[in-house]
């Protein structure tokens, strides 16, 4: 059994390793010293050499989306996307409430490699503690001297804005996360023009990076990219923390190492393996946006590469393991029915179709589904993501609509045809699925 | 992630571009979106959410198209798609068409497809589209979304929410475009629609423009609800006559009545946008109120009678032969077109021979002060190095020039300096606003000009602090250096002060550089035209003075006056003291637009004969002997001149009430009974007759107005490379009517700006400066005939600042007597505390008795300023 590795989840079972103290005393700040000691230009080269991938999701190079911001366009801003909803994600929440120093040591770090002098802390709505803790050791950080002016007794000074999210799941997205942070309804920008490298936050040069992939950059500056390198393989470096929750017996935030541990061994040997021993029906290997894997992907390597290549994505490393009690059926119906409710509204067919997929669904559960509807859910689904490929072609601007379209919907109706047509035909689902606990008839209408 | 920013080739500087559309290369502009080059040149891309005049969203995903990419072709929205050099576009392609179908159908999911009760089918993009490029049928078997049925979200506009479709048009024009961002979207997702703040509605001046540009039914206004189905309407383009900015419009009728107003792009002027009094006073057109027989008196005070227009038009030839020319007076006229004006100042300085005619009720600028200064066009605010706004509240007088200067101000960083006594719409986007004390308007344009030429100021002058003197003085001197425009919006900012203050004001901006150019902030539809074609003491047609053009016009009229005759001031005066014997009222009512409502009614009552020619009673009529109904808007043809001296093309639609008819008939028929010959049979003969002989006019004719190119008009004086028409446009027929211009006499010299001497106010400690301006909708006969717009007028208000309503011992609310030397109101107490202490505002005509019941012409010329107490209690 592989062990854990722990990289950035250090402090999480420390008492104090939220509070500055605790942090100084565990070796807290220490990079950010040996950061300003450096050029700028050589904390962005050490990153590039580390091939920190970002945490959010897309898996972007953290170097290389640095590298994108035009050389002499003055003010540039960091932003920090603690706006973390992806369904079944949770690992940025523990990040932040039991380490804030870890990623405010990060911020810094960002922000001098890139020369910035304003960042901007997202935090989700739903995290009131993660927004405490956070706040609490931006006030302790302020008050030693590692932010405002003249950190670290440097001609550096530069200032850190935390800002508390109002609870939509779209403005994870990058575009509308700057859209809402200027004020603005969280409604997603066209990219191109506006790439937030180039017209970003105010419509000036922005670095938008996810929590985990900044908490990262304390461990890259104090032990080097060499060291950084020499976990996980060669195209996924150091760890990851993936958030495994569903049908396991101990669900849990886990670091390992990145692209060697695969899901059997996240599931079993982390994890304590299925419920009542059960065996796993299928898995959302990366977020409620992924389309799922099944048994016979349990051996595949938690590789960013690999999963991509079987049709899916390691996304924000959200997994949700179903049992074979599962409706999938009734599965499918709940991811949809979130992407329904968090559509912003702004595209038509994301606004319209992923509710009018809801609909259908919950006609089918409650016993009223039609023989067409399942081609009829299909081609609703094609409109908003041409093909129904993955990664999904998109008639919309993000890629919210097109995921509930080519994700879990797709993935269902193509592995369990049988169970949709059980429901059509008899009202009701296959023998031993569970009904769970959701009437549909009786959930609120959207 | 920047891929598609480096892909395009690096090409020497070419300024097209070359874009593939469906086969067939095309030349596009850098920067030009897709949607926009596709459309020029011929490949309609169907669209809901995209508005030229408005930024793109990418909402709607209508457009959908695949565009050539570093990988491979992709579905883009094509309003978010600059052109791209080489870019290979496919419109008609399976996926597009796919594509398009799919976003049709998602936006009929929750759509009612109540198409036959809705006011939109029949024009509805929506209905329209889906016959196009959409599906047959949908496939949505489930409930669709509720709302309750049509909310009221303004006095005039009503919301369907179940109609719309989230397009962002409505929301981006109020926010964009109005600067009243009033309504907006609230929820998410599904749910999302189109809402107002609770108790907060969609109360703004431009309301009317989101239901024109709503592609669904879902938003409506009162006037039009099940009014009729736009299959049965009938329609003719032509000019809005609300106000002098000469919005184009397209005039709707069904069954001989307008039934809408709808804006044209018009590139130089209104970009399609109007005012909601310019959209809905047609109203007034169809008012029950119209006067649609002649009518007179036997004695004054006596009941009115119907006669026969030769009955009517006897009397009043009968009687104007027995004065002499220094007995008759005409007075108004400024809102007809200028074929009516010509012909009246024909009528009065040709065949009565009197120099008695002023358009304007001492409410305006001399006409040397409106013509004389090199004139602006209102495209030059969107380029100009500085606006200067010395005039009245251009949110409430013009408003769609208030839109056009405020993009000027928003989108294109203008810097607008703003002389102004109190605030106006304008004041949120000027840079500067200088708010001088009422009557000192010159010391503090003066200051600021000698600020900008170096000489800060140290004190307060003009009652502005010498900060805010040096700001403005700052911004000019910067706009003077850049070599652009300065671009000076004039006019009378407050009837209690005199016009000279403003014109010493000018003169002082104007001083400083050839750059500066002014664009008159005139509020009557045809002031201009009025001007232009000599209605005013001491001018004959072309903007020239007697001297300039008396041997001109006396090659084709014969002599006529040869001494300036009075203004309506003077003629007022001269009529109550007996030596004007006859006034005729074209459109005009003193009693409530003239300054000096004591000095209108005196004079009115000492007339021998009074003649009213309009469309609707009003307060004047009532001492008229002789009341003439004349045709209105949407019911005579002709031209019209707006405030930038553009001419333009008034087109009738609807049928005249009763036996009214057009001013110009009136006048020719006069005419001919006092025994000249006009010669004219139809309106256009005057219109050529005018491009004939009016020296300015020159190229105006007919057959050029007539020109797709001259769609927007023609800006008169016409550069004289143009002036001559193309052979292949030009009418033969109309050049041999035309009457011969004698090439004897040269053609006379432009009116100039005379130079004014000031007046500087020392008003006692007691008093406060009186300060009266126009709001848009007020008592005014055409707004309280238009039923819509009627109940929009306030009730009458002082406003006042509060330390000065404490300094009184009052209270806001309290009903109070304003008192000046001539006559007191009686009116609510408004608080304002934008509004400098030691003044009162009080709105032009908003009361029964308007603020001319306060002003006196002569305390305005001795001491420069209106004067006023407050008095508790009523009288």
């Amino acid at each position: 059994m592989p062990a854990p590795t722990k990289m950035i989840s250090t402090r999480w079972d420390q008492a104090d390793g939220h509070t500055l103290n605790g942090y100084l005393r565990t070796g807290g700040y220490e990079a950010l010293r040996k950061a300003l000691a450096m050029n700028p230009d050589a904390v962005v080269d050490e990153v590039k050499a580390a091939n920190l991938a970002g945490r959010g999701g897309a898996g972007f190079p953290c170097g290389t989306k640095w590298s994108f911001l035009p050389k002499d366009i003055f003010p540039r801003y960091l932003v920090v996307n603690g706006d973390e909803s992806e369904p079944g994600t949770y690992k940025d929440r523990l990040l932040m409430e039991r380490d804030p120093h870890q990623l405010i040591e990060g911020v810094l770090i960002a922000s001098w490699a890139i020369k910035a002098e304003q960042a901007f802390i997202y935090i989700r709505g739903e995290m009131p503690h993660a927004h405490e803790r956070v706040a609490a050791a931006l006030n302790e950080a302020y008050a030693a001297g590692y932010i405002g002016k003249n950190i670290c007794g440097t001609d550096w000074s530069m200032d850190v804005v935390l800002h508390w999210g109002a609870g939509a799941y779209i403005v994870g997205e990058e575009t509308a996360l700057i859209e809402s942070l200027e004020g603005n309804r969280g409604m997603p920008r066209l990219k191109p023009p506006f790439f937030p490298a180039s017209k970003g936050l105010y419509m000036q040069p922005t670095v938008v990076n996810n929590v985990e992939t900044l908490a990262n950059l304390p461990w890259i500056i104090s032990n080097g990219a060499a060291a950084f390198t020499s976990f996980g393989n060669e195209k996924n470096t150091g760890t990851r923390l993936f958030a495994v929750s569903g049908h396991v017996k101990n669900p849990g935030v886990f670091e390992v190492e990145f692209g060697t541990t695969t899901f059997r061994e996240l599931f079993y040997d982390f994890c304590g393996g299925i419920r009542e021993d059960r065996t796993v029906k299928a898995f959302i290997p990366g977020g409620g946006s992924a389309p799922w894997f099944f048994e016979e992907d349990l051996d595949t390597q938690l590789d960013a590469g690999v999963v991509g290549g079987k049709g899916s994505m390691l996304g924000s490393g959200a997994i949700v393991v179903m049992d074979d009690t599962t409706d999938m059926v009734k599965a499918a119906w709940r991811l949809v029915k979130f992407f329904a409710k968090e559509s912003c509204g702004k595209c038509s067919p994301c606004r319209e179709g992923t509710n009018w997929m809801e609909k259908i669904y919950r006609r089918i559960l409650d016993g009223e589904g039609r023989p067409e509807d399942v081609a009829l859910l299909l081609d609703v689904a094609d409109n908003i993501s041409p093909g129904l490929t993955w990664p999904p072609k998109q008639t919309t601007i993000c890629p919210l609509g097109p995921s509930a379209a080519a994700g879990a919907l797709v993935s269902s109706i193509r592995r369990f045809p049988v169970e949709y047509d059980h429901y059509i035909v008899h009202g009701r689902p296959i023998d031993g699925v569970s009904t769970g606990i959701y009437r549909p008839s009786l959930a609120p209408a959207s | 992630m920047t891929d598609t920013a480096t892909t395009a080739p690096e090409t020497p500087k070419k300024t097209t571009l070359t874009v593939t559309i469906d086969g067939v290369a095309m030349e596009a502009n850098p920067g030009e979106l897709l949607i926009a080059a596709a459309e020029r040149t011929g490949t309609y891309i169907p669209r809901f959410c995209w508005h030229p005049r408005m930024k793109e969203v990418g909402m709607c995903r209508m457009c959908l198209v695949e565009v050539s990419g570093p990988r491979g072709m992709s579905l883009q929205p094509a309003c978010m798609q600059p052109c791209a050099e080489g870019m290979v576009v496919d419109t008609k392609s399976a996926m597009v068409k796919k594509a398009q179908d799919g976003v049709l159908e998602f936006l009929l999911v929750n759509h009612p497809l109540d198409c036959p009760v809705c006011d939109k089918g029949g024009e509805c993009p929506l209905q329209d589209q889906t016959l196009t490029f959409g599906p047959g049928e949908s496939r949505f078997v489930e409930e669709k979304r509720h709302n309750e049925k049509p909310i009221p979200i303004s006095d005039l506009v009503l919301l369907d929410r179940e109609r719309c479709i989230l397009c962002d048009r409505c929301t981006r024009f109020s926010k964009e475009v109005a600067g009243d961002p009033l309504i907006h979207f609230i929820n998410r997702g599904n749910t999302t629609e189109v809402n107002t703040f609770p108790d907060d509605p969609f109360a703004s001046y431009f309301s009317g423009n989101v239901v024109q540009i709503c592609p669904v039914g879902a938003l409506t206004a009162s006037p039009y609800r099940f009014a009729a189905r736009p299959w049965d309407l009938d329609q003719v383009e032509s000019t809005c006559t609300s106000c002098a900015v000469g919005c184009r419009v397209v005039v709707q009728s069904s069954g001989d009545e307008i039934t809408r107003l709808q804006g044209v792009d018009s590139d130089p002027v209104n970009w399609g946008w109007l005012c909601d009094k310019g959209r809905f006073d047609f109203e007034a057109v169809s008012s029950p109120s119209r006067l649609s027989a002649p009518l007179v008196r036997a004695a004054r005070g006596a009941a009115p009678e119907k006669v026969s227009w030769s009955a009517a038009m006897t009397r009043i030839a009968t009687a104007l032969r027995t004065y002499q020319p220094s007995e008759i007076g005409f007075i108004g006229g400024a809102r007809l077109t200028n074929e009516d004006q010509y012909a009246y100042v024909r009528l009065a300085k040709q065949v009565l021979r009197t120099d008695n005619v002023d358009a304007q009720l001492a409410d305006g600028l001399t006409p040397d002060a409106w013509l004389g200064f090199p004139k602006a066009t209102i495209n030059d605010l969107a380029t100009a190095g500085a606006i200067v706004l010395l005039g009245p509240d251009i949110k409430e007088e013009l408003p769609v020039l208030f839109l056009r200067l405020r993009d000027a101000a928003v989108t294109k960083k203008v810097p607008v300096v703003e002389f102004a006594a109190a605030p106006t719409g304008v004041s949120p986007y000027a840079a500067e606003s200088v708010r001088y004390r009422p009557g000192e308007v010159a010391l503090a344009v003066k200051a600021v000009m000698a600020a900008a030429a170096g000489s800060s100021a140290e004190r307060q002058i003009g009652g502005v602090e010498a900060d805010s003197i040096n700001a403005a003085g700052a911004i000019l001197a910067k706009a003077i250096v850049s070599g652009k425009k300065v671009v000076v919006l004039l006019g009378r900012a407050s009837m209690a002060e005199p016009d000279r203050a403003f014109v010493e004001a000018a003169l002082a901006v104007s001083a400083a550089s050839s750059d500066v150019v002014v664009l008159p902030a005139m509020r009557r539809a045809n002031l201009h035209g009025a001007l232009d074609m000599g209605m005013a003491p001491g001018l004959l047609p072309g903007r020239v003075t007697h001297g300039e053009g008396g041997a001109w016009f006396a090659a084709h009229w014969g002599a006529g006056p040869s001494n300036p005759g009075l203004d309506t001031a003077a003629m007022l005066e001269a009529a109550a003291a007996g030596t004007i014997k006859a006034l005729v009222l074209l459109g005009a009512d003193p009693v409530a637009d003239f300054v000096d409502r004591d000095l209108a009614e005196r004079g009115l009552m000492g007339a021998e004969l009074v003649v009213a020619i309009d469309t609707l009673p009003n307060a004047s009529n009532t001492h008229a002997h002789v009341m003439l109904p004349a045709a209105g808007f949407g019911e005579k043809s002709g031209t019209t001149t707006n405030l930038e001296g553009r001419v333009t093309v008034l087109s009738s639609k609807v049928s005249a009430p009763g036996t009214a008819r057009p001013d110009w008939m009136i006048a020719t028929e006069l005419a001919s009974m006092l025994g000249t010959d006009f010669g004219y049979e139809t309106v256009g003969d005057i219109t050529d007759d005018i491009a004939a002989t009016v020296p300015t006019h020159a190229g105006a004719t007919r057959a050029e107005l007539r020109r797709p190119a001259n769609a927007d008009g023609i800006v008169v004086p016409v550069p004289t490379e143009a002036s001559t028409p193309s052979a292949d446009a030009a009418d033969p027929s109309v050049e041999e009517n035309a009457e011969p211009r004698p090439p004897s006499v040269a053609a006379p010299k432009p009116l100039r700006v005379r130079a004014v001497d000031g007046v500087v106010p020392q008003p006692d400690s007691y008093s406060l400066r009186l300060i009266t301006g126009r709001v848009l909708y007020d008592q005014g006969s055409i707004v309280q005939a238009s039923s819509s717009l009627a109940k929009l007028a306030r009730p009458a208000s002082v406003r006042l600042h509060s330390g000065e309503i404490e300094r009184h011992a009052m209270h806001p609310g309290d009903v109070i007597r304003v008192v000046s030397q001539t006559g007191e109101l009686a009116l609510t107490i408004e608080v304002d505390d934008h509004l400098p202490r030691g003044v009162a505002f009080v709105p032009w005509n908003l009361a029964d008795r308007g603020a001319n019941t306060l002003i006196n012409v002569g305390e305005l010329a001795a001491d420069g300023i209106t004067k006023v107490r407050l008095e508790s209690g009523r009288s």
